[in-house]
């Protein structure tokens, strides 16, 4: 079968040769791999123009290898996130679905399932937009999964939306050592983390949806990167029971994530959380901690110049029902039971306790790092750095204000 | 005009003509030919090799070299070589990549020397180089050739193709997308098989090139990776007069390595002072230290290096490190997801068996494993030399967890010493 050159756009001729190795597609199991089409669309990956736009044409594709792209410019687009599936499952060869080094990406309007690592990889780049996903391991959560759904790392102007995110054993939408990120109008369930920002600078989340995950919403920073993170706006999102138990691999750090996290702050400042609807997270709505509650602190493997200590935190005019009930982990079910009593639950924002006593003025924070807790009753100080022997519910203490962050601008 | 001259002409012309058609169809050049912005489609038109007496033969003025330790890929063998334009050389760097003129060719062929079953998808797990000769000719019915890959120099910098071997042997013709062969790794002692393993041998697709070649990951340009002095710096024989030889001695008299005055090898060749050289990874004589580094620089050090594409992980294993943190010293994963193996640390020093590094490395799960393209077979004795490696660390055994910040500072930040850092050894002068 052959098309002469010219007679149809080019744009047309690669949905024209796609649809054709389509022809012999396949059922859902034991899917045979369709060979033509995964080395006809690697090969027009290979080949991309900057500019141009790759159409994948409804239909169940089956991979086994994983796609990857290394020109600018370049958008990929299905014909929708039901329609347009490429199928992983019995993937032999690459750490991810596909892997991108590029800027001005656009990807839309495509599943990718089942892929043995993570679905979609984007290491350094700049304007990158994922639009209108679906990300699912199909199977209901595994620690057998691949670890990230949407995975932009490195990269500047970010921009995720409309996306369905399923099944991840780590975080469903990851954005890692980025700048000026939107994630925005997305739903993410029964991942570990539902969306993850870590070490990175500038991030919006807002108007997703977030259930079903062991922790809804991260903000991150590790040790050990030559970026730290902060500034991140969490807001008109509603988070609700993240109650899956943790099913992410021992040693990552979401591993550390106990069940029923609403929103998680560790080691990062300047992040402000409002108008979010929090129902139903087991073990607290809201969770601002240091990396010393991770379990990972070691005296020879974090760099001395990280700092531990989420400041500048900001949390209100969120609204909260439920939760906060069942913690997760033999420590938080104790802290609760002792304080609380077997009926009684976590107010809806916990700290872990720890602050940087090299900042202390007249024993607190200066209040434009202090963390900010309004429009809530309570705060359930953990006592973190006293093994949780003086846990105490504090009313006014962080009854303070900081400067509402800017909202997060994109040029793309 | 007689009719045995009409003949006699016609002969000559139909002649002339097959000539010129041949010229046309399969332009065969008997010397390297730099393609400057065009991959051709079969690896006989770049001129490197010539098929003669059973054998692949480098051309004239191709060299081949060797390195002091390979990366690991599928227990194959490789033949590698460089060519540099007629009256150009290349430029001494102690560190990085050697600069190379425009024009130069860099090829590497995979191959595996065959088993004795005579199935050709049979072949040898052996450290012997069965059926390769002296001055880089491969007996052909002695081994499967796979692919040859060439990285050219080109004004826009480095390209890189392969071309894979077709059954028999006689062509390699350019695969932009990558093939799978199915083999069998065949052990064999005293001619009596130990044991098969069946796996796929991957050839990469040329972005995959890219995943390991563009060791800067913001550029995104491509660069050799064994190219450099440290992995060269050692003896390899020629053959013929030649014979054995350091191989950067070589170059330079051969006037294919130019070297400042004030150079370091300039003045080791006068004063025998320390050349950069890797430590050859199964030597037995070297320290573990030394080989355990040399094996993590060649295997991992071209993505995990500070400007590469894993400087994401905050792990770099090249040579130069000096951090024992960024080594993976009580370090906690950043995204590793299931290649964590359910271990806490990269390196726990003393327990390779709770060192997330071991896990990858012995991992075959596209998912878990380091590196992540370019093998289908864990490296078993590669794997060994690194638990060794843990299993010998000479500090603190363990990773202490500290809950305080005051217990951390009094902690000072480990360094790796000097000799736990990369070992520069020394220049071996003819």
């Amino acid at each position: 079968m052959k098309y002469q050159e010219g007679i149809l756009p080019r744009r047309m001729w690669v949905v024209v040769a796609l649809s054709w190795v389509l022809a012999g597609c396949s059922t859902k199991d034991n899917a045979p791999i369709d060979t033509n089409f995964q080395r006809e669309l690697q090969t027009r990956l290979i080949d991309a123009k900057p500019g141009e736009v790759i159409e994948i044409p409804a239909g169940r594709y089956t991979l086994d290898r994983s796609l990857s792209l290394r020109v600018s410019g370049v958008t990929i687009r299905g014909a929708g996130m039901n329609e347009t599936v490429l199928s992983f499952k019995g993937q032999k060869v690459g750490a991810e679905g596909l892997l991108v080094n590029a800027s001005d990406f656009t990807l839309e309007n495509v599943a990718i399932e089942d892929t043995r690592g993570d679905a979609v990889k984007v290491n350094e780049g700049e304007r990158i937009t994922l639009r209108g996903l679906r990300i699912e391991w199909t199977d209901g959560p595994s620690t057998a999964n691949g670890a990230y759904g949407l995975y932009p790392v490195r990269t500047k102007q970010v921009l995720i939306e409309n996306c369905l995110v399923i099944g991840a054993s780590d975080a469903g939408i990851y954005v890692g050592q980025s700048e000026d990120i939107i994630v925005r109008r997305n739903t993410a369930r029964l991942n570990v983390a539902g969306i993850e920002i870590e070490n990175s600078r500038r991030a919006d989340v807002y108007e997703n949806v977030v259930t079903e995950n062991t922790g809804g919403v991260l903000v991150f920073n590790m040790p050990n990167l030559p970026q730290r993170g902060e500034g991140a706006r969490v807001f008109r999102n509603k988070i609700y029971a993240n109650n899956t138990a943790n099913f992410g691999a021992k040693g990552t750090p979401v591993a550390s994530v106990p069940a029923g996290s609403g929103v998680v702050i560790n080691s990062n400042d300047q992040v402000e959380i409002f108008d979010n609807d929090f129902t139903d997270n087991a073990t607290a709505h809201v969770i601002i901690s240091s990396y010393f509650s991770t379990g990972y602190m070691t005296e020879k493997g974090v760099a001395e110049i990280f700092d531990p200590y989420p400041e500048a935190i900001h949390v209100h005019g969120n609204r909260y029902v439920g939760g906060g009930n069942a913690p997760d982990g033999l420590d938080l079910k104790a802290l609760k039971l002792a304080v609380f009593g077997l009926s009684g639950r976590f107010p809806p924002v916990l700290w872990d306790g720890y602050v940087d006593s090299k900042k202390m003025q007249n024993g607190n924070l200066p209040p434009n790092l202090a963390i900010c807790v309004r429009d809530v009753g309570e705060v359930l100080n953990a006592d973190g750095p006293g093994e949780y022997r003086n846990p105490k519910v504090s009313r006014l203490e962080h009854n303070c204000s900081l400067a509402s962050l800017p909202p997060v601008e994109l040029k793309l | 005009m007689t009719r045995g001259r009409v003949r006699a002409a016609t002969r000559l012309l139909s002649l002339l003509i097959t000539a010129a058609v041949l010229v046309g169809c399969s332009p065969v050049p008997t010397h390297p030919v730099f393609h400057k912005t065009v991959d051709p489609e079969t690896l006989a038109e770049w001129g490197v090799f010539a098929i003669e007496e059973g054998r692949l033969v480098p051309r004239a003025g191709v060299i081949e070299y060797e390195l002091n330790t390979p990366l690991f890929s599928d227990y194959s063998h490789k033949l590698r070589t460089v060519w540099m334009p007629e009256g150009t050389q290349s430029n001494y760097s102690s560190d990085s990549s050697f600069e190379f003129p425009i024009g130069t060719i860099v090829s590497k062929t995979f191959y595996y020397p065959l088993a004795t079953t005579g199935d050709r998808t049979q072949v040898v797990k052996t450290s012997e180089a069965l059926g390769h000769e002296a001055g880089g000719r491969l007996v052909l019915n002695a081994v499967h050739l796979i692919e040859t890959r060439i990285l050219v120099r080109r004004a826009s910098g480095w390209a890189a193709s392969t071309y894979v071997w077709d059954a028999a042997q006689r062509e390699a013709r350019r695969e932009r997308t990558g093939a799978v062969r199915a083999l069998q790794l065949v052990s064999e002692r005293g001619g009596a098989v130990q044991s098969m393993v069946d796996f796929d041998y991957v050839v990469p697709d040329v972005n995959q090139c890219a995943g390991c070649h563009a060791t800067d990951v913001k550029r995104g340009s491509l660069w050799p990776i064994g190219l450099k002095a440290r992995h060269l710096n050692r003896d390899h024989d020629y053959g013929g007069r030649l014979g054995r030889r350091n191989q950067l001695e070589h170059w330079a008299e051969l006037g294919k390595l130019a070297i400042p005055a004030d150079d370091p090898l300039t003045r080791a060749r006068s004063f025998g002072v320390s050349l950069p050289r890797a430590a050859v990874w199964d030597d037995p004589a070297a320290p573990f230290e030394a080989r355990a580094r040399a094996y993590l620089d060649i295997n991992c050090g071209h993505c995990h290096n500070r400007q590469g594409p894993a400087d994401t992980s905050g792990l770099s294993l090249e040579a130069a490190e000096t951090s024992a943190v960024a080594l993976g010293v009580c370090k906690s994963p950043i995204a590793a997801g299931r290649g964590t193996g359910n271990r806490r640390f990269g390196i726990v020093p003393g327990q390779p068996d709770e060192s997330i590094t071991v896990y990858r490395m012995a991992s075959t799960d596209p998912d878990a494993m380091m590196p992540e393209l370019g093998r289908a077979l864990p490296h078993d004795e590669g794997v060994e030399l690194i638990r060794r490696w843990i299993a010998a660390w000479s500090d603190a055994r363990g990773c202490d967890q500290v809950t305080s910040n005051s217990a951390r500072h009094s902690a000072s930040a480990t360094r790796l010493s000097r000799s736990q850092g990369w070992n520069p050894g020394r220049y071996q002068a003819k």
